[in-house]
């Protein structure tokens, strides 16, 4: 495993640069279990201060401290988005798998739920959910809302890797060996289907970051917990940029970029990587 | 040495293939590998001659065709050697692209195994006849459609077929289409990659009587790639044997059925099935090498049931035992002593085909 | 009737192909009946083009694919009357495929053991610790060990070791049918009399029935017992395998028998090669 990383890292420039990009943005968040304040705690420092030694990132209209503020907020963004990813895929997964392996009804009826999903559009739904919840949103419940709305394009994808897959021969194989569907489904078809997986994984963090920030930023969420749409949220609410804070609008963006960028290089890269066919020629066979 | 070819004998070589040497060089995150896929070939393919080349998997023979077409992608790698055709003042994989496309069709074209690979499926056939041959004709384009019709007619084909989609006709029809393609503009040289092996038996004998019919009308050399026996017995004037990376026999088709020397000719011709034939047919032992770890000697020593211990350390030159009839196999090469072996060969040789 | 290991009756497998305006359907197997008698194993083979139904008949005896119409009995039982898992795997205790393309066949990211093994813990019932032997035995029977196919991916073998194991694998189970669909076409010509030789052997050695379905009339010829030609999903002709093959009756059967090709009916005259064709060196002549 560290070989291939390693590997990959000497190989594979945009898996390096990916990797560079996330590490900074993890190490980041890590940071902020160090952070000298309550992050939440407003008019712990001077307001208004542009980056200095002392505060590299500056502090805000409300007397807080961008750069310590920030590592909070990355790291409440991240494990936003990973809940998200993680809680979709499974459906997908479930779904995808079952409806490309059963066929017939089962498919039918599964695709019928997939495609209402994918028509659904997804922000005034998002709008209406935090209307109907107001005092009560909660930042686990928006993720599982999410979640539910963002597994079927995934889903879809799945099943059609699947549903190739149950025609090979292989499959064949495995039932007249004895073989149960669930062992079918997670030991023979999974491989094929975890580089969709993994690489659609890391393409959905980014889509719930960047809804979340979306939806933050014109406050359709709980604005108390800080993430990186909330603080440019409560950035906007001050008039950062009116007021010449640039500083506190300026940082939370870059860094959303970065992890953008990073996510979105990272996929790319592993994609490659972790494809059975380029897998199969590494193991030494042909493709 | 009456069989002695044509003193001006160098006209009539279209091909010539010298000491080739083709290796798949693949570099996966830091581990190179070598896959020697054709090691060490030579041939000659002569005018109006159709060449066959037989092998099983991992024979070579397909990397042989890619590497004398110029289709030269990494991996693949041309180490040694040299591939001259009459048409060609030069070594045709040291063409660069343009000069390749000027070649192709007009000189050397292909029938592929797959018709498909030729022809576009959202396009009319029309389309793909415009986009292969129309440049190289040089012909307006009401003569350039004449001269197709003509041809197609020559091969027995409706000249409604340009207007039809692919996917609209069978896969004999296509595979027809295919051929009148390869053809159309009169090239010197075809290569034809495993023409019939996706077709139906009696689709196939067609097709091939087809080819044979189009390479003698338009007088061109082939080269002939397959696996199948019989399909050489049937269209290839001579024969080359290739097994893991190197021709180990050729000589005519009909020399080749009627007296094969090297034991692994021998072994592919007596265990032809035959119908009306129920006599047992022994097998080989062990499976074709792997390429990239060649066995050392005669590649074929493994399993071969002549091995002596010189198999084992010394891999046996393709030599000519008479003017026609070339072979790499050291129980049959004059060095070791033809006497003593043949004896041995002609023994094993009963035993084989029973 | 009651003697009959395979039973098949006016089997037809019928598909639609939906037009823009009217459904027209298509008989992919037409009213196909044979029988196999259970006291005496037989090659049986099934010999058409592409297009003819044979791959469809073939996956009905299979209980892959539903019939539309008729039956087909194995053991007197007939296969749609088989519900339920246990059912089913004691359908396939019997009754075992062998496919056509043996990279194909096994699963080319996994080790191909786990699939003996699976045949023998699940259909087999053999206990754990006496799996290896039993798998080892199978592979024996097809001239191959445990030790040479223990941990290895499909890329590691040849054609016709992998065609051998898939054999061995389906011998696990003890079967009394094996229905083969091209198994041969796909290997090494060097490798593929000795895989045929071997279904001649499972019959006589281990009394296996075998349903040996292939476009290749020569190979039919020189091992199965009887055989039926097929084109367009309808049985042309059918009869003892040396008698059809030997003095074909059908125009179809004979068209397919003159189009095989042999080194006997090569049609040399035709290419006595320009002797003026050949100049190479000739370096020890």
């Amino acid at each position: 495993m560290m070989k291939t990383v390693r590997d990959l890292f000497r190989y594979n420039l945009e898996f390096a640069l990916g990797a560079i990009l996330i590490l900074i943005v993890f190490g980041f968040a890590a940071a902020s279990f160090f952070s000298p304040y309550p992050p939440m705690d407003s008019y712990v420092v001077a307001p208004d201060v542009p980056p200095s030694w002392a505060y590299p990132f500056g502090t805000n209209s409300r007397g807080q401290d961008v750069f310590w503020q920030l590592t909070l907020a990355i790291r409440n963004s991240l494990l936003f988005g990973l809940s998200v990813a993680l809680m979709s895929r499974i459906l997908s997964l479930l779904i995808g798998l079952v409806a490309g392996y059963a066929g017939g009804i089962t498919d039918r009826i599964l695709m019928t739920i997939n495609d209402t999903f994918v028509v659904i559009p997804l922000f005034p739904i998002l709008v209406l959910f935090f209307f109907m919840m107001r005092d009560n949103m909660s930042w686990p419940m928006l993720a599982v809302a999410m979640a539910s709305l963002g597994w079927p394009y995934d889903a879809r994808l799945i099943r059609s890797v699947a549903l190739s897959l149950r025609t090979r021969e292989f499959t064949a194989m495995s039932v007249f060996s004895g073989m149960s569907t669930r062992q079918i489904l997670v030991e023979e078809h999974l491989p094929y289907v975890l580089p969709i997986v993994f690489s659609t994984t890391l393409n959905n963090m980014n889509w719930s970051i960047g809804l979340e920030v979306t939806l933050s930023v014109i406050g359709f969420t709980n604005i108390e917990t800080p993430t990186i749409g909330t603080m440019i949220y409560w950035a906007n609410q001050h008039t950062a940029m009116v007021a010449g804070v640039w500083w506190w609008i300026l940082f939370p963006v870059v860094l959303v970029i970065m992890t953008f960028l990073g996510l979105y290089l990272l996929s790319v890269s592993m994609n490659e990587y972790i494809d059975p066919r380029s897998r199969l020629t590494r193991m030494g066979g042909q493709a | 040495m009456n069989a002695r070819p044509r003193a001006n004998g160098a006209a009539d070589v279209m091909l010539d293939v010298k000491n080739l040497r083709a290796y798949y060089v693949m570099q996966y995150f830091g581990t190179q590998r070598e896959v020697r896929a054709v090691d060490d070939i030579s041939l000659q393919v002569g005018r109006n001659e159709i060449y066959g080349l037989a092998g099983e998997s991992s024979s070579g023979k397909t990397t042989f065709i890619k590497t004398i077409a110029a289709a030269i992608r990494p991996p693949l790698t041309v180490i040694g050697g040299s591939i001259r055709y009459s048409f060609l003042d030069r070594d045709i994989y040291k063409l660069d692209r343009v000069a390749l496309s000027a070649i192709r069709w007009r000189y050397l074209s292909y029938i592929p195994q797959g018709s498909m690979n030729v022809l576009n499926p959202v396009r009319r056939v029309r389309e793909s006849f415009i986009d292969f041959a129309l440049p190289h004709m040089g012909l307006p384009k009401q003569q350039f459609f004449a001269a197709i019709i003509a041809h197609l007619e020559r091969l027995q084909l409706t000249p409604g077929v340009l207007d039809a989609y692919p996917h609209e006709l069978s896969g004999g029809m296509r595979q027809r289409i295919a051929i009148a393609l390869a053809t159309v503009c009169r090239p010197d040289f075809i290569i034809a990659d495993e023409p019939t092996t996706a077709l139906d038996v009696v689709v196939q004998k067609s097709v091939l009587e087809l080819i044979r019919e189009a390479q003698r009308e338009i007088g061109s050399s082939m080269i002939f790639v397959t696996h199948d026996m019989a399909v050489h017995a049937n269209i290839s004037d001579r024969l080359g044997i290739m097994y893991a990376g190197r021709l180990v026999e050729e000589a005519p088709t009909a020399e080749i059925f009627r007296s094969p020397k090297h034991p692994y000719t021998q072994h592919l011709i007596a265990s032809l099935p035959r119908i009306g034939d129920l006599s047992a047919k022994r097998a080989l032992t062990g499976a074709p090498p792997s390429l990239a770890e060649p066995p050392s000697g005669c590649r074929f020593h493994p399993r071969c049931p002549l091995a002596m211990d010189i198999c084992r350390e010394t891999h046996p030159e393709l030599v000519s035992i008479d003017p026609r009839h070339r072979v790499a196999c050291h129980a049959v090469s004059p060095a070791v002593g033809p006497d003593r072996v043949f004896a041995a060969a002609a023994k094993q040789r009963t035993g084989l085909v029973q | 009737m009651t003697s009959d290991l395979l039973n098949l009756e006016g089997v037809t497998k019928s598909y639609a192909s939906s037009g823009l305006l009217a459904r027209k359907t298509f008989n992919a197997v037409d009213e196909v009946g044979f029988a196999l008698d259970a006291s005496r194993p037989e090659i049986f083979a099934i010999i058409g083009e592409s297009g003819s139904g044979k791959t469809t008949l073939a996956r009905m005896i299979l209980n892959m694919v539903p019939t539309s119409a008729g039956t087909i009995r194995f053991r007197d039982k007939a296969l749609a009357t088989i519900r339920g898992r246990r059912a089913r795997l004691d359908f396939m205790r019997q009754v075992q495929p062998i496919f056509q393309n043996p990279y194909e066949a096994f699963n080319p990211l996994k080790r191909v053991d786990r699939y003996l093994y699976a045949t023998a813990r699940r259909l087999a019932r053999v206990g754990r610790t006496e799996v290896d032997r039993v798998c080892d035995e199978a592979l024996r029977k097809v001239g191959l060990s445990l030790a040479e196919v223990r941990g290895r991916f499909p890329h590691e073998l040849s054609g016709g070791q992998l065609q051998r194991t898939a054999i061995a694998r389906a011998l696990i189970s003890g079967p009394a049918l094996l229905v083969a669909d091209e198994p041969v076409s796909m290997v090494d010509a060097s490798l593929r009399m000795s895989i045929v030789d071997l279904f001649k052997a499972l019959r006589d050695e281990l009394g296996v029935s075998i349903v040996y379905i292939t476009h290749d009339l020569a190979t039919a010829y020189h091992i199965s017992d009887r055989i039926i030609i097929m084109q367009k999903g309808r049985v042309v002709e059918s009869g003892d395998a040396r008698a059809v093959l030997d003095n074909p009756q059908h125009p179809y059967s004979k068209l397919l028998k003159s189009a095989v090709l042999s080194p006997d009916n090569a049609e040399t005259d035709e290419k006595v090669a320009d002797p003026s064709v050949l100049p190479f060196d000739t370096r020890t002549v």
